[in-house]
Order: C-alpha cells, then sequence, then structure tokens
C-alpha cells in the first residue's frame, strides 16, 4: 500500500474525480501554476489544462457563485477558498443561495457543488488566517460539512463530497497536510455521515475532530499508561452527524469529553454534547467535557496562540476530570 | 417561447403577442394586489406595474435552452417565460400546484423547465450563479446564454462587480440585464449613485454594454437580441441596461410618501409601455376589450386555480432539504 501525505491524499481525489468525470472541474486563487497557497493542486494544470483548473480573481462571491451557478448545470465543481476565514466573504452564496436552491425549488434543482477549504492555528499568522469555524456551516439546513483528519479519510470523504449531489463544504486542517499514512490503491469511498473509530476503549470516550483527533488519540496513549481505557472516535462528517455511533460509544463508556480546536462556546462540541446527553443520559456517569479554544480572536504571539488553542494535555486533563482524577 | 424574429421583421401579429404578454403581465399583477389588500395572500409581494416591456422584450428574445435568474420583482419575468398563470398563482397561495411547489414564495419563483433558475430575494444574489452557468455553458460547448436581471439598486452591491469582472474576464455567454426603474425600494438614484450612466460601471470592467428604452418593447427585444447574440458566439458577455419605470410601489401596500406624486401621475400618463404598444399597434377599442376580457378571464381562473390548489402537508417542510 502507498503512503500519502493528507497533501497528497487530497490531489489523489482530486485528480482521480476529473479524470473519471469531465464535468468535475475545480477553481480557486492561485491553484493553477502555483498549485494552491497549501500546494495542494500542485500539477493539476499540467495534466488538466486552464479549462478545468482554473484560477479566480480575489472575489470568493463570484467564484463560490459561479459553482453554484455551473453545479446547476450538471457539473461537478470543486471551488478551493483558500483560507476558511475568507468563507465569511462568500457566506451569502454559501447560506442563502447553495444551502436553499433545491428546497427554495420545492426540489427542482440540485447544487453538486465542493467547497474545499482549510485553516487553523499552529503557525501564527494572527487573528484572520486560522479560525475553525465549521460551527457556522452546520448550522445550515441543506449544507454537508466534513472535516478530515487523515489522508485516507480525507481522500475518500472528498470523492464522496465531489459526488454528493449537494453543496458540501469540506474542511482541512493546515497543521495536518504534512502527516502520512498508508492507503489503499484503489481510491475507496467513504460515505458522508460515518464515523471512524481511532482507538477503542472502555472508561471514556473522546470525540474529536480535525487536529484533535491526533491530540486526543496521543492523550489516549497516555491515559492508558494511567491505567485509563480511553475510545478516540472522529465523526468525520459533522452534516450529517453519525449520532448512532457516537451515542452507542458512550453507552460502552459512560464518560465522555468532546474535543475540536475552534472556540469552545457555541461550538460544534455543544451540539455534540447535547445529543449525547439525550441519547445516552442513563448512561452517564460524569458531566460531559468539552475541550476547545478560548474565546478570544487568535492572538499573533506565539506563546499566546498556544495556551489559546488545545493541545494533548488538554484532551488528557478533560479525560482525568470525566474519572474523578482531576 | 424561442426568438421570434429579428425586430425589422416583427409583424403586427408578433408585436400584438407581445402586448397580449404585457397586459397578462398586467393584469396579473392588478389581482396580485387586489388578492394582497383582501388578505388571501401570504408573504410580501412585488409587482412589476411599468416594466412589463422589459420582462417581455428579453423573455421573448431568448433561446428555449436559455436560462435565467430573477429578482424579488420576479412575476413578470416569470409570465413573460412561459409559466402557466394557474402555477404562479398557486405559488403565490402557498400550493403543491405552485411552480415552486410551495417552497419558494413570490420572491424565489422557480420553473426548470422553462430555465427559470430562481427568483432571488437576496438584491444581486443571483448574478455569480448565472455567471456559473454561462461559464457551464462554455465549458461544454453548449450554444445556450445565461441572462441575470438585476435592478439599479444591485449595481452597488459587490456580487455585480465580481460577476461583471469575472464573466467579462472569461468571456461567458451571459447577459447581464439591469432593469433601471430609478429606486432601489424608497432610495432615489440621487441618493445611491454617484454617476449618472450605469452603462459606466459595465465599461469598467471591459464589457460591451447597450442600453434601451425600457417602455418600448420593440426596442428592447431588438436589444436583448443583439446581446444574445454577441454573448452567444462567444464574444464575451453584455450588459443590457434598460432603463425602465415602477408604475407602483416597492411592494404592495407601499404608500409611496418618498414620491411626488405628480410625477408619478406623469409617468402613468407618458411612461406606460402597454399605453405605448397599444397606439403603435393602433388597435381599435373592440380588440383591446376583446383581448383584455380574455385575459381577465385567465387571470381570475388562476385565482380560482389556486384557492382550489392542495395545501402542503406542514411535515412536507422536511422534504427536499438534500438531493
Amino acid at each position: 500500500m502507498p503512503e500519502l501525505s493528507y497533501r497528497e491524499a487530497v490531489r489523489d481525489a482530486l485528480s482521480r474525480a476529473m479524470r473519471e468525470d469531465d464535468g468535475v472541474f475545480i477553481m480557486g486563487e492561485d491553484i493553477a501554476e502555483m498549485g494552491g497557497s497549501m500546494g495542494v493542486t500542485q500539477g493539476l494544470l499540467a495534466e488538466f489544462g486552464p479549462e478545468r483548473v482554473r484560477n479566480t480573481p480575489i472575489s470568493e462571491m463570484a467564484l463560490v457563485g459561479a459553482g453554484i451557478g455551473a453545479a446547476m448545470q450538471g457539473m461537478r465543481p470543486v471551488v478551493e477558498v483558500m483560507y476558511e476565514d475568507f468563507l465569511t466573504l462568500a457566506a451569502e452564496q454559501v447560506v442563502n443561495q447553495a444551502a436553499k436552491h433545491r428546497y427554495m425549488s420545492g426540489g427542482q434543482l440540485k447544487v453538486p457543488l465542493t467547497i474545499r477549504t482549510q485553516g487553523g492555528a499552529g503557525w501564527s499568522p494572527g487573528a484572520q488566517h486560522a479560525q475553525q469555524l465549521e460551527a457556522w456551516f452546520v448550522h445550515i439546513p441543506g449544507l454537508k460539512v466534513v472535516f478530515a483528519s487523515t489522508p485516507s479519510d480525507v481522500r475518500g470523504l472528498l470523492w464522496s463530497a465531489i459526488y454528493d449531489d449537494n453543496p458540501v463544504i469540506f474542511f482541512e486542517h493546515r497543521t495536518l497536510y504534512g502527516i502520512k499514512e498508508e492507503v489503499p490503491d484503489e481510491l475507496e469511498p467513504i460515505p458522508l455521515g460515518k464515523a471512524r473509530v481511532h482507538r477503542e476503549g472502555e472508561d471514556v470516550t473522546v470525540i474529536a475532530t480535525g487536529r484533535l483527533v491526533h491530540e486526543a488519540v496521543g492523550a489516549a496513549k497516555q491515559a492508558e499508561g494511567e491505567g485509563v481505557s480511553v475510545e478516540v472516535i472522529d465523526p468525520r462528517t459533522l452534516q450529517p452527524l453519525d449520532e448512532e455511533a457516537l451515542i452507542d460509544s458512550v453507552k460502552k463508556t459512560n464518560r465522555c469529553v468532546v474535543a475540536h480546536e475552534a472556540v469552545t462556546r457555541m461550538g460544534f462540541g455543544a451540539e455534540v454534547a447535547a445529543v449525547i446527553q439525550y441519547g445516552a443520559f442513563d448512561w452517564l456517569d460524569a458531566p460531559i467535557e468539552r475541550v476547545g479554544a478560548k474565546f478570544t480572536p487568535l492572538p499573533f504571539a506565539p506563546v499566546m496562540e498556544e495556551w489559546c488553542v488545545p493541545h494533548s494535555d488538554d484532551v488528557l486533563a478533560a479525560i482525568y476530570r470525566t474519572v474523578g482524577r482531576a | 417561447m424561442a426568438r421570434v424574429a429579428k425586430k425589422d421583421e416583427l409583424s403586427a401579429e408578433q408585436l400584438t403577442e407581445f402586448l397580449r404578454d404585457m397586459l397578462l403581465i398586467r393584469r396579473f399583477e392588478e389581482k396580485v394586489e387586489d388578492r394582497f389588500r383582501a388578505g388571501e395572500l401570504p408573504g410580501f409581494l412585488h409587482v412589476a406595474i411599468g416594466q412589463e416591456a422589459v420582462c417581455v422584450g428579453v423573455c421573448r428574445a431568448m433561446g428555449d435552452d436559455d436560462v435565467f435568474a430573477s429578482t424579488h420583482r420576479a412575476h413578470g419575468h416569470t409570465l413573460a417565460r412561459g409559466t402557466s398563470p394557474n402555477a404562479l398563482m398557486a405559488e403565490l397561495y402557498g400550493k403543491s400546484e405552485g411552480c415552486s411547489r410551495g417552497y419558494g414564495g413570490s420572491m424565489h419563483l422557480y420553473d426548470v423547465e422553462r430555465g427559470n433558475l430562481g427568483a432571488n430575494a437576496v438584491v444581486g444574489g443571483g448574478l455569480p450563479a448565472m455567471t456559473g452557468a454561462a461559464l457551464a455553458f462554455q465549458l461544454k460547448g453548449e450554444p445556450r446564454v445565461a441572462v441575470a436581471f438585476f435592478g439599479d439598486g444591485a449595481t452597488n452591491i459587490g456580487t455585480f462587480h465580481e460577476s461583471l469582472n469575472l464573466g467579462q474576464l472569461w468571456r461567458v455567454p451571459a447577459v447581464y440585464v439591469c432593469e433601471n426603474n430609478h429606486w432601489a425600494e424608497s432610495t432615489p438614484a440621487s441618493q445611491q449613485l454617484p454617476i449618472d450612466d450605469l452603462a459606466l460601471r459595465a465599461e469598467a470592467y471591459g464589457m460591451r454594454s447597450i442600453t434601451v428604452d425600457g417602455q418600448e418593447v420593440e426596442e428592447v427585444y431588438a436589444a436583448a437580441g443583439e446581446a444574445l447574440d454577441h454573448a452567444r458566439s462567444g464574444d464575451g458577455p453584455v450588459f443590457l441596461l434598460a432603463n425602465t419605470y415602477r408604475l407602483t410601489g416597492h411592494y404592495v401596500g407601499d404608500p409611496q410618501v418618498y414620491r411626488d406624486k405628480e410625477e408619478l401621475r406623469d409617468l402613468r400618463e407618458n411612461q406606460d409601455p402597454l399605453k405605448k404598444l397599444r397606439e403603435r399597434l393602433e388597435l381599435s377599442d373592440d380588440e383591446w376589450e376583446r383581448m383584455d376580457e380574455e385575459i381577465t378571464q385567465l387571470v381570475e381562473e388562476s385565482v380560482e386555480f389556486a384557492k382550489n390548489g392542495t395545501d402542503p402537508a406542514p411535515e412536507d417542510a422536511l422534504k427536499n432539504v438534500y438531493a
């Protein structure tokens, strides 16, 4: 089995989808000759040409909106929004247009559009280039939302997002582009709405997304040394959410930690906590713990940034609180 | 609804058809005002009275396979494109027989079979998607054009500028139709536009522009035909500026306290596109009345059809969220 980086896995899914189907094309800022600001689309211009690998002006509204229009005409555009912070510029098109055309038309239209974007702290860009805004979009009926944490997941999920008939916001994490994983020779599509158990355990369930999946696995290893057995689950798709898998895990462990890099307050983890308390109320032996960033814009100074966003230690502390060892 | 003929080839019969289309819009809109005041229509409504010639001139010039996006003031475009008054009225009553199955309402009219990809209640909201639909036609090598309708107020919003820039950059087959009725809701041009000639905005992007008197349906039809031909031939998009007049309020029930009553009376007298075409056709009173009776009957029937339509089940609200 070949080993691919997360970056290569995204590229692999894109190029396979483009080979498979002429209706798939990509557009975004600096994605052609430069290969994207994260280097994800390097080499695609050479293989597919400028018609299908399209550099765009710095115009997020038109970029996303053009993707909507092309999708309504039966194509499967993949739009890259360079940083998820810039989704705010296209929010009107995403929220009022992409998410609603099918509904407002009474089912006459579909919008098979994928919006790839990335974010995440850990490199001190300051407040406008590293936010985690997934909670904004899971709140909008009509959108699907994916947040992949490993190379195999990002490859199989991106394929499914491209071939889904709905608009999908596809979040990648900047600090994960270099991580590697063995993947099958053939791309295996991963259905949207299916969680992945990264590590089985008996005492506590950690439900984590994005970078925090890796932090949670690290915390679980440490906890194991202290005799606490931790299960780590990544929902992978935030909308639709695999509620059953999450609830079943907590029914087994009786304790739950929810972890993401986004700001804790009103975050995606709040919804997960609500799902768990309703679905596994009688099984819970401790309050559900939440791990996330402090309620502040991201600061520039590395020591402040590091302090604001959660790491393995924060997950471990939350695990210990649920078992009364804090 | 194919393009019937070039301007100079338009026969009296064809022009009479145009007049008929325009009269259908007028009588439909008057009925909408009437039924709204009677408390029968939910939501809120914007009628196209005064702007009928733009709707009919552009829609009649479009090809069968062309598509368009409309605005909050969408009844006129929808009727001009051939959606039945029954399906439209049923939508306004929130019935399953409506052109958006009761999910859209007046500001979200769709009829995909007839190329109507949606009226948009966000000012300027439809321009990016029409740019993208046109891109799809270009990529697939299809000889089709995407038309975006919007008002003068929309030329101040970002989607307008980003779409025109992108559309011209990529030379997509789109026509951007600005229905300049001189009012952004209650705000006159003098308070929202620092320039008099909106065509300058398109020309700034290197885009071809055509300006036309939007009260003269023949002129609109000819200009739209030219714009569509240009776009279809691969020469890039066109900005079609149709100067028109809203002969009513912004919404049904708008007391128009902001508007000079004398001026409005004058516009109704001298800038009514139906009156102009009727005079040009030298229709006799008899001919006019026959046409009017027939259309009034159609509109009456649409109200009956809508009232007898099927209410969606409340839980149908959960359908169509995802494909």
